[in-house]
């Protein structure tokens, strides 16, 4: 049967505050377990949670980025469940009124259509520790750093429909919650985490099939895999004839499955209320106003202006408008060397490349951008091929100093030289009389294949540092020339 | 030394007729040699007392004049206090020393206060005897075959027994001033938020509150203008401006009106106590104020109301319980789950529990709307009825209990029996207003309490018709026969 994939995605974003939700302890990544702790987050008896207005903020401002409205008073709810890594035995979230409401986002998938993606809501909640179930003997150590830190829970629409879909909304919302910086979405250490949602249904139906709730994906291509393999799963289920169960299950990226996580439980019941200890959240919508004057340029917004200003196509103005870091960075090095076209090529395939092969982030490559512009400087005056160029950036990267210090150390200006050019091209002519033989027989088409050869020829004469244009007007004047005599 | 009043003895430390040492080693005596036919304490500090008194004798000597700078004072286990255990009653918390202060500890302590020990209560402040605390029952020292009251029933009867000057408390029903009604002495609950939370440990956070217990008002006045005002480090504690409480005591009655809500005088109300609470009425009818008849016509709602919500708050305030961390842990445990369950059964007594099970199914999914959704619209309309009363009256008056303390014992084995002592005290709690229990004389040689009712933020006024009863009257003078010795 022809089944279509629903897919709604939870996501839990950490926030990029200084402190936690409701307390004053640190909330750095990878600090010595529980040193990043204090009596509220150990929930002491008598302790009490107080909100940080940054962790307000920052969900003020997703709200203003996915055009949601926001919720000008929210509450704050305790979750009830025992577990170790939840000191309080709750969890203080928002249940009923969340801060953010219903919005929007689009996205772009590779054929370049757009789809609209719903958001459900967005709300705070603190994070848990964790349970280190390793090193102990047996035993479970709890580090209780990561308790308190501020989470934005976002919930989506099951709007999506393929793993490339939910891949791609993912990146997108990456890309929206670090131009906003509310967030330093680093997935490998936990500061966006995924759950999904998904179901089957007989194409063309319109009510939801039972779903299964994937927890705690984290990275792209997990996603992407955990659902090809929960697509599979359920498929099979459905051809033979069965039911989907109801549950939640765990994405195995080492075996490449997900498996149930609760067998039959009970279901918890979260006993959810307002939390006594904390007021609503009643927010003016005069401080809604200035966050949002002061909201920087979103991505999309910033693609749009790469295709009006720099004459980008949609996908060169995609990638490079999603990350703000990347986003500058192309910026500065389209404004230093002026063409904003070859800035663009040069950053997506010879840096972007370079830092993958490397597995540096971009704060942690080795050519900045005016040097990589000055660069490209080169290329653009004629000093240097662009096959050079790309010689003189992996001798940047290796630290050898600047372009142009690279280009004489090394000697790579190119020959521009007609005199010069003219006497190598003589050279490789005369060399080679089959060859020029064979040519002067040939037809338009074969022509052109085998003048490759004499090019090769010349740059191998001139390591690489011959005029190609040069190169090819003098070759295609004097291989005429050569037929010319020949016929007479 | 130790029939002295706050102010009394305040005056003495700073004109050296004693100094706070001999006050704080005659306070320490007194415990030793009385405390044991009270059980009113559950920590005494003698160390910490001392030095703390010493440290009170050199600001004394270097001039400083705090009201209660030197005063010694006793906390009610519930409050935390740096290197002291705070039990709050109960074995959970039994080898629990707290690395942190409460506010209110820290502000009494920054005030020069002396702090004797930590007072018995009801396990997490869960009862109105005493009873249900793991280091045994408190006694009243009116008469030793009967119970303080509760919670705060440690306090109430070391105030009483002339042990300590002062004390705190805290009321989420009554705990403060259904003791202090049962002891004879003066207690006063502030208004929801006008004293911080923090580090007072919860039972049910929006309707906990801390306050003091004294034998006068004006001693209560002296120690709630330490301990008032915002903090922010608790979200709920208010930021209308703290007075200073002892300025109005001595403002005249004339004009005053007291309304006498119709269901705190019915049925239930025993004779005797009834007609102390008129004759204290009477008393300041005399100085000019007016009684008026008004009705609180939620007030039978005020039980069930409080007795959905309190538990449902308490249901998941104690989950941090769980033997993890802190407090009791069993031995031994088999996995996760015999760890919870077991810590949970051995660390908690039968009326936590009982309090636990009531408000876990009072938020369980299906009866939630029905339970506490519903406690809370009606707890609205309690809040409604005194606000509509406050329109044509000053304060409200009336009994505290309906009837003097009880024999220990009497209330354990019936739950129901022991709730309905708090019919007068609840809805104070629900509606987060200011009230007192102010002493009324005695009934059949038992100390009757008069409650005081006041508008949100009106502690003042509580304070000033309580101490205009008290020049009036030598009722909250009168000690029970042996702490007077």
């Amino acid at each position: 049967m022809n089944w279509e994939v629903v897919i709604g995605l939870e996501v839990h974003l950490q926030l990029a505050t200084e402190s936690k939700i409701f307390s004053g302890a640190a909330t750095r990544f990878g600090a010595e377990p529980n040193t990043q702790a204090c009596a509220v987050d150990l929930a002491m008896p008598g302790m009490l949670p107080v909100l940080n207005e940054q962790a307000v903020r920052y969900a003020v401002m997703f709200g203003l980025g996915i055009g949601a409205e926001i919720g000008l008073r929210s509450v704050f709810d305790r979750k009830n469940y025992f577990y170790p890594d939840l000191p309080k035995g709750y969890q203080i979230s928002q249940f009923q009124e969340p801060i953010v409401g219903r919005g929007h986002f689009d996205i772009q998938l590779e054929d370049g259509s757009v789809r609209r993606i719903g958001i459900t809501r967005a709300h705070l909640e603190e994070d848990a520790g964790k349970s280190l179930h390793e090193d102990f003997h047996n035993q479970t150590g709890i580090d209780l750093n990561r308790a308190g830190t501020p989470l934005l829970e976002i919930v989506s629409e099951p709007d999506l429909r393929s793993a490339e879909e939910a891949v791609a909304y993912l990146k997108t919302l990456h890309s929206l919650v670090t131009s906003l910086g509310i967030s330093d979405g680093n997935m490998a250490e936990g500061s966006m985490r995924c759950d999904i949602n998904l179901s089957l249904r007989p194409a063309g139906s319109e009510t939801l099939g039972t779903r299964a709730e994937i927890k705690n994906v984290n990275s792209f291509r997990f996603v992407e895999k955990a659902i090809h393999h929960e697509i599979e799963r359920q498929a099979d289920i459905l051809e033979a004839g069965g039911q989907v169960v109801q549950e939640t299950r765990l994405y195995d990226a080492e075996r490449d499955e997900t498996r149930s996580m609760r067998s039959k439980e009970v279901a918890n019941d979260y006993r959810y209320f307002p939390e006594p200890d904390l007021l609503p959240v009643v927010i003016e919508q005069s401080w809604v106003d200035s966050i949002r004057a002061s909201l920087p340029e979103l991505p999309a917004a910033k693609r749009e202006r790469f295709i009006a200003d720099y004459g980008l196509s949609a996908y060169d103005a995609t990638v490079l408008a999603a990350e703000r870091p990347l986003a500058d960075f192309y910026e500065s090095v389209a404004k230093h060397c002026g063409d904003a076209k070859l800035a663009a090529n040069w950053v997506q395939v010879e840096l972007l490349g370079q830092l993958n092969r490397s597995d540096l982030s971009l704060g942690e490559s080795p050519v900045d951008a005016p040097a990589l512009a000055a660069l490209l400087q080169r290329i653009l005056d004629g000093s240097i091929s662009g096959k050079i160029g790309k010689q003189v950036f992996e001798a940047m990267w290796a630290g050898e100093g600047d372009a142009d210090s690279i280009i004489e150390a090394r000697g790579l200006r190119q020959v521009s030289d007609s005199g010069a050019l003219e006497a190598m091209v003589s050279e490789v002519i005369r060399g080679n009389p089959e060859q020029v033989a064979q040519y002067l027989a040939a037809d338009e088409n074969r022509r052109k294949k085998l003048s490759g050869f004499f090019v090769g020829q010349i740059m191998k004469l001139s390591k690489g540092q011959a005029n190609p244009q040069m190169v090819n007007d003098l070759l295609n004047q004097q291989l005429a020339d050569a037929g010319g005599h020949g016929n007479t | 030394m130790h029939d002295l009043s706050v102010a009394e003895l305040a005056h003495a430390l700073r004109s050296r007729e004693f100094s706070s040492t001999e006050l704080t080693r005659h306070c320490l005596q007194r415990i030793r040699s009385l405390d044991p036919q009270y059980n009113s304490f559950i920590s005494v500090d003698d160390a910490g007392a001392l030095a703390a008194a010493a440290n009170a004798d050199a600001r004394l000597a270097a001039g400083e004049q705090g009201p209660l700078l030197g005063i010694p004072l006793a906390h009610k286990d519930i409050f935390c206090t740096t290197g002291l255990r705070t039990s709050c009653g109960s074995k959970m918390l039994d080898n629990f020393v707290p690395p942190y202060d409460a506010t209110v500890t820290r502000l009494l302590r920054d005030a020069g206060t002396v702090l004797l020990g930590k007072t018995n209560m009801d396990e997490f402040a869960m009862g109105s005897s005493s009873e249900t605390s793991f280091y045994g029952s408190t006694r009243n020292p009116w008469d030793t075959t009967r119970v303080p009251g509760g919670s705060s029933g440690g306090s109430a009867a070391a105030v009483a027994a002339r042990l300590v000057p002062l004390a705190t408390g805290t009321d989420t029903g009554g705990s403060i001033r259904q003791p202090a009604a049962f002891c004879g002495i003066t207690g006063l609950k502030p208004t929801y938020g006008r004293v911080s939370r923090l580090g007072m440990v919860a039972y049910a956070s929006s309707l906990d509150q801390g306050g003091p217990m004294a034998r006068s008002a004006e001693d209560c006045a002296l120690l709630l203008n330490a301990i008032a005002g915002l903090d922010p480090l608790d979200s709920t504690s208010s930021a209308h401006p703290v007075e200073d409480y002892t300025a109005q005591l001595r403002q005249p009655l004339t004009g005053l009106r007291i309304g006498l809500p119709r269901e705190y005088f019915g049925e239930g109300l025993d004779t005797a106590t009834g007609d102390r609470i008129h004759a204290a009425l009477a008393l300041l009818e005399q100085q000019g104020a007016t009684l008026v008849d008004i009705t609180l016509p939620h007030t039978e709602l005020s039980i069930p109301t409080y007795y959905i919500i309190a538990p449902a708050e308490a249901s998941t305030n104690l989950s941090r319980y769980d033997g993890v961390r802190y407090g009791y842990r069993c031995e031994a445990p088999r996995d996760l789950h015999d760890l919870y369950t077991r810590s949970r059964q051995e660390g908690f007594g039968d009326e936590v529990k009982r309090r636990i099970l009531v408000g876990t199914f009072a938020l369980s999914a299906g009866y939630y709307d029905a339970y506490y959704r519903k406690a809370q619209q009606v707890r609205r309309l309690i809040r409604q009825d005194f606000l509509d009363a406050f329109a044509n009256v000053d304060i409200i008056a009336g009994p505290t209990t309906p009837g003097p303390a009880f024999g220990l014992g009497a209330k354990t084995s019936d739950p129901l029996a022991m709730y309905l002592e708090d019919v007068y005290t609840l809805a104070v709690n629900l509606a987060g207003l200011p009230a007192m229990s102010v002493p009324a004389g005695q009934a059949a040689g038992l100390p009757v309490g008069l409650q005081l009712i006041g508008p949100h933020f009106d502690e003042a006024r509580l304070l000033n018709v309580a101490h205009q009863l008290q020049q009036a009257s030598d009722w909250h003078r009168q000690a029970p026969v042996e702490a007077s010795s």
